[in-house]
């Protein structure tokens, strides 16, 4: 369990995390989604005690991570895979956490084969790694101690899409052992397909949150159509909420907060033909999501290049 | 926008769900000999570690070789076979003590180190006492080579052993070689960067010794200072026998300002920054 209570961390006038409140559970994947810079990786290093909150606290199995015995046994953390000396080898930077936490040194061993680096991989030194080996011995530095809670930061950076595909899997065994699975990524289709729960942030600040099946349900029903301006009048005039939506990368469509059937009986009465009348599903999320980024000016840039 | 609270619960099957697994008691506490032990491991298990200590077991082998060649037979005593190694580790050990502290910052491995033993003054307080451990060990390392040459290169040259150093002197001579460990381990602390606490170092034991000793020689109200303010010039005094008090007051004053005021500081500091 991860209890996160009104953090807030500031560097000088700015607010890298504010006022940010969530738990992650026992048995669950929870994604901790967000563009980049929005306060992920602050927040996590705020969790470990790497960085001392401005206010607020964290706990990790219902204490300041500070306090706990021996952190390794309990909390697997992998916030950088990059952060590792590179005139190590891969076995000898497990055997170093293997010694701290005074595991066996079988353990290693189990580590290797568990993240699919083989034996001469290992005893290369890290300088020599890609971006995924050094994800993947990462992760096993955070699974070494058998912990009940995971802390991962982009752990599927650099993995290719098998690798992506196996870590996903093995997050999932865990938590269906029972561990406290958090992940952050920017990407909301890769957290998506893993996650139970999700917090979404945005410059600092939670935008929302809640599990994957209420963010997804709140979405409504996306409605495509050459005639926007008419059905936009007809679900007022209904009086049926609606925005328009970048869902399908078109300015043809509207995302409507109701069900598809009295989205389609109003288009019917209105004689305005459709092109696409479908549950929203991610929708919402991705909109939300969408403009969260496009508060960076490079990315409306490059959208009204495109368009 | 909505935001919904996590429910995630309700959704589980069954009320309660287990927050520790059965098979996973709580941890003992890591003992702080453990964490000693993984940093002695840390000095020596990177390339740069490797290379240094190879590195001082070449220039040993080199002094070594260089005494028993051309060393009048006089000089063949104790403390020169000493000194063949001693000075080799003398300057190229304080460099491990300084990546032993720096490389947790520039090779971001603190990340690790600092997440394992979230404790960072149990981390440190470990590095120190591998700091000091290694110039003890260090010492004996140098007896050995010197009790090895004096009784090899007498037995060679058919000449008998001198073994010319008291006890009084070694242990100046570890005093010495603790407080030079220590200067780059306060180094590391202070400029936690690799690249730049090794400049540092070797700007604090040579460059600034050498300008101290121009200053003494051309400018005479420095030469009655000297003592007083040139941290290395006050060890020196160190391989030359016992100190006298006044020797000792200068020692006592330079370790102050120049390796125990710094290190305070970069203590504070290294307490309080962040670990990215």
């Amino acid at each position: 369990m991860i209890t996160v209570e009104s953090l807030s961390k500031s560097y000088g006038a700015f607010r890298a995390v504010d006022d940010v409140t969530f738990t992650a559970r026992p048995g669950r994947v929870t994604g901790f989604l967000g563009p980049n810079g929005a306060g992920k990786s602050t927040s996590m290093r705020v969790m470990v005690g790497l960085t001392p909150p401005t206010s607020g606290r964290a706990t990790v199995c219902g204490r300041a991570f500070a306090d706990l015995p021996n952190p390794g046994r309990e909390v697997g953390v992998l916030l950088d895979a990059s952060a590792q000396h590179a005139g190590r080898t891969g076995r000898e930077i497990l055997t170093i956490a293997q010694r701290t936490m005074g595991l066996p040194k079988r353990r290693v061993d189990e580590m290797l084969d568990l993240v699919s680096l083989s034996s001469a991989e290992a005893d290369r030194r890290v300088r020599n790694y890609s971006l995924g080996m050094r994800q993947r011995l990462g992760i096993a530095t955070a699974l070494l101690g058998d912990p009940e809670v995971l802390i991962l930061d982009e752990p599927a950076n650099g993995l290719d899409p098998a690798g992506i595909r196996w870590m996903r899997d093995l997050l999932r065994g865990h938590a269906d052992l029972g561990a406290t699975v958090l992940l952050s990524s920017h990407l909301l289709h890769e957290i998506e397909v893993i996650a139970d729960d999700l917090v979404v942030i945005g410059n600092g600040r939670i935008v929302a949150q809640g599990t994957k099946k209420e963010l997804l349900a709140a979405a409504g029903t996306l409605v495509r159509t050459r005639e926007v301006a008419a059905l936009s009048t007809a679900l007022s005039n209904a009086g049926v909420a609606h925005t328009a939506s970048a869902a399908t990368g078109g300015a043809d469509a509207l995302r409507v907060e109701a069900e598809a059937e009295l989205v389609g009986t109003i288009a019917l009465q209105s004689q305005v033909p459709l092109l696409e009348l479908r549950a929203a599903e991610g929708a919402g999320l991705e909109e939300m999501f969408l403009e969260l980024t496009a508060d960076d000016q490079r990315d409306i840039r490059t959208q009204g290049a495109a368009a | 926008m909505t935001t919904p609270t996590i429910s995630g619960t309700d959704t589980l099957p069954g009320t309660t769900t287990p927050t520790r697994r059965p098979d996973h008691p709580t941890p003992t506490p890591i003992p702080f000999a453990r964490i000693v032990s993984v940093e002695l491991r840390k000095c020596f298990n990177t390339r740069a570690g490797f290379w240094l200590m190879a590195s001082i077991a070449i220039a040993g082998v080199l002094a070594t070789t260089a005494v028993l060649l051309w060393a009048p037979d006089s000089e063949l005593t104790f403390s020169t076979f000493a000194s063949a190694i001693g000075f080799p580790m003398a300057t190229i050990l304080p460099i491990i003590a300084v990546l032993l502290v720096t490389s947790e910052w520039s090779q971001r491995s603190g990340l690790t180190t600092f997440t394992l033993v979230p404790h960072r003054g149990r981390a440190i307080a470990a590095k120190a006492v591998v700091t000091v451990g290694i110039s003890i060990a260090s010492m004996l390392l140098a007896m050995l080579f010197g009790v090895v040459g004096t009784l090899g290169g007498s037995a060679l040259l058919d000449i008998d052993p001198v073994w010319d150093a008291t006890t009084i002197d070694l242990a100046n001579i570890l005093l010495a070689q603790t407080l030079g460990m220590l200067v780059g381990f306060m180094l590391g602390v202070v400029i936690r960067h690799s690249a730049g606490a090794i400049v540092a170092y070797f700007v604090f034991s040579f460059v600034l010794t050498g300008l101290s000793e121009l200053l003494a020689s051309t400018q005479e109200w420095f030469t009655d200072l000297q003592p007083w303010v040139d941290f290395t010039y006050a060890q020196s005094a160190l391989f030359n026998g016992s100190l006298d008090s006044e020797q000792w007051a200068h020692l006592g004053v330079t370790s102050v300002v120049w390796l125990v005021l710094p290190m305070i500081l970069g203590l504070w500091a290294l307490m309080r920054s962040e670990v990215k």
